[in-house]
């Protein structure tokens, strides 16, 4: 496969069940985390309002799911190169992500069918998983 | 202590309530309000930091294996979100609404989402015209959870295309609960997050009674007012003559390990490490777990004689500690 982009991309002859992909950390700011809420159309007022947040007991305004799933998308890309579709991703959620944190991606590629590959990914922040799940996808040869 | 029967018959007409929902549609199908577009694509990129060109960058995405521009495929769900109506419950009606809000009014007041999993048949493109269409899949039975007692709602969503072809679904299982504590006091100085506290007691129609117990300094013990038989943790029925009806009794505290364990991963925020989990022989003639006291995990062995004592586990919740009777 030759890379189009210049961006780096892995290469499927390359994968070995059982790698690992880098760790991508992610700051948490409640910039992040309301600016991921509303480009994902969630005005759900825990995600944006603080005094909403802090009703249900957290201190501050929470990340919402879609922005995670968003976050996992991105993971999962950085690693493969654009020539790579994402056929599903579940996942568990766990620790809230709350402004002042560090989200931290791992992964390891758990399986291979084909050219699909089964990774299971996890996301920790300091209060433990924030994300655990798999994500199926698809490298072109 | 017993539930009246009011109390049961409202539980009862709960029950049947909120079953009544199972398998129905949240509402007609939704017409996403806006057709899948550049920009916002490059807006939801860009807060996620996300740089892949199939997403942004036409001429290189032409030569990928997408063929041209294609949204993220995590943004899904995007398409569908109802906007800054959201911000008020009274603003969005459906039958997803109206189930949590019977839920609220038995006092499910809580909602959290645990899973979630996305299945992409293709990648949406711009120009796009999606329509959602989600059904309430299933309902748990009642559970006793880390954060209360509740149930597990499972939504599933379809989303199709302009051509009535199916191009991803999506389902969603959140967890309505009746908060076991108020809800904790805040941190206001804008620091690190504060770790969670230990998990509170949880109090459902069956054990309510244990706890409030356990609150006024008392081990109880449930026991079958026909045939006598102890039973520890509390049900509704017992489990030797199926009887109904019962009593409590309480107990002296004194015990014997029977049975314990020591977790040791994976590390649950509020707990110390290793955390030893004793299994105990009343002296009346059941079982119970709880936590150990004063004493090493490498000092308690099976046999051993203990005696409880109520104590504050922290942020006004008693919990019944054993220790090595003196």
């Amino acid at each position: 496969m030759s890379a189009p982009t210049g961006k780096s991309a892995v290469v499927l002859s390359d994968v070995r069940v059982g790698d690992s992909l880098p760790e991508l950390s992610i700051p948490l700011t409640a910039s992040l985390i309301v600016a991921g809420a509303l480009a994902s159309r969630d005005f759900t007022p825990v995600h944006h309002d603080r005094s909403a947040a802090q009703a249900t007991g957290l201190q501050d305004v929470f990340m919402n799911i879609l922005t995670t799933n968003g976050l996992v998308g991105r993971y999962i890309t950085d690693w493969t190169g654009p020539d790579a579709v994402i056929r599903n991703v579940a996942i568990k959620l766990g620790a809230p992500n709350l402004p002042g944190d560090t989200l931290t991606f791992s992964g390891t590629v758990a399986s291979r069918e084909g050219d699909e590959l089964r990774i299971e990914i996890k996301g920790k922040n300091s209060w433990g998983d924030h994300v655990t799940g798999t994500v199926r996808v698809v490298i072109s040869s | 202590m017993h539930l009246d029967s009011e109390t049961a018959r409202r539980n009862q007409a709960f029950e049947v309530g909120i079953r009544e929902y199972v398998g129905m549609k949240e509402g007609p199908p939704f017409a996403c309000p806006d057709l899948v577009n550049e920009p916002m694509i490059r807006h939801w990129c860009e807060v996620m930091g996300d740089s892949n060109p199939a997403y942004l960058d036409a001429d290189v995405a032409r030569k990928t294996v997408h063929g041209g521009i294609v949204a993220p495929p995590t943004m899904l769900q995007t398409w569908d979100m109802r906007g800054y109506p959201m911000r008020d419950p009274a603003l969005i009606q459906n039958k997803q609404r109206e189930l949590h809000a019977l839920f609220d009014r038995a006092g499910y007041t809580g909602v959290v989402a645990t899973d979630t999993e996305q299945e992409f048949i293709r990648y949406l493109r711009p120009g796009d015209q999606i329509t959602s269409e989600t059904t309430i899949e299933s309902i748990s039975e009642e559970k006793a959870t880390g954060l209360g007692i509740g149930y597990f709602i499972v939504t599933r969503t379809v989303f199709t295309d302009q051509n009535g072809d199916e191009v991803g679904w999506l389902t969603f299982r959140v967890l309505k609960f009746k908060p076991s504590q108020p809800p904790a006091a805040v941190a206001t100085d804008g620091g690190a997050p504060k770790a969670p506290s230990r998990i509170k007691s949880p109090r459902g129609h069956d054990n309510a009674w244990w706890w409030e117990g356990i609150d006024a300094g008392l081990l109880l013990i449930q026991k079958c007012r026909d045939c006598g038989a102890l039973r520890h943790p509390p049900g509704p029925m017992c489990g030797a003559c199926q009887s109904s009806r019962w009593e409590t009794t309480e107990s002296s505290g004194e015990g014997t390990v029977y049975s314990y364990t020591v977790l040791h991963h994976p590390p649950i925020p509020g707990y110390d490490f290793p955390c030893p989990v004793v299994l105990i022989d009343l002296q009346e003639g059941t079982r119970l777990v709880a936590n150990i006291a004063a004493c090493k995990p490498e000092e308690i062995h099976i046999g051993m004689k203990v005696e409880c004592r109520i104590e504050d586990a922290g942020e006004g919740m008693k919990l019944p500690f054993f220790y090595p009777a003196r």
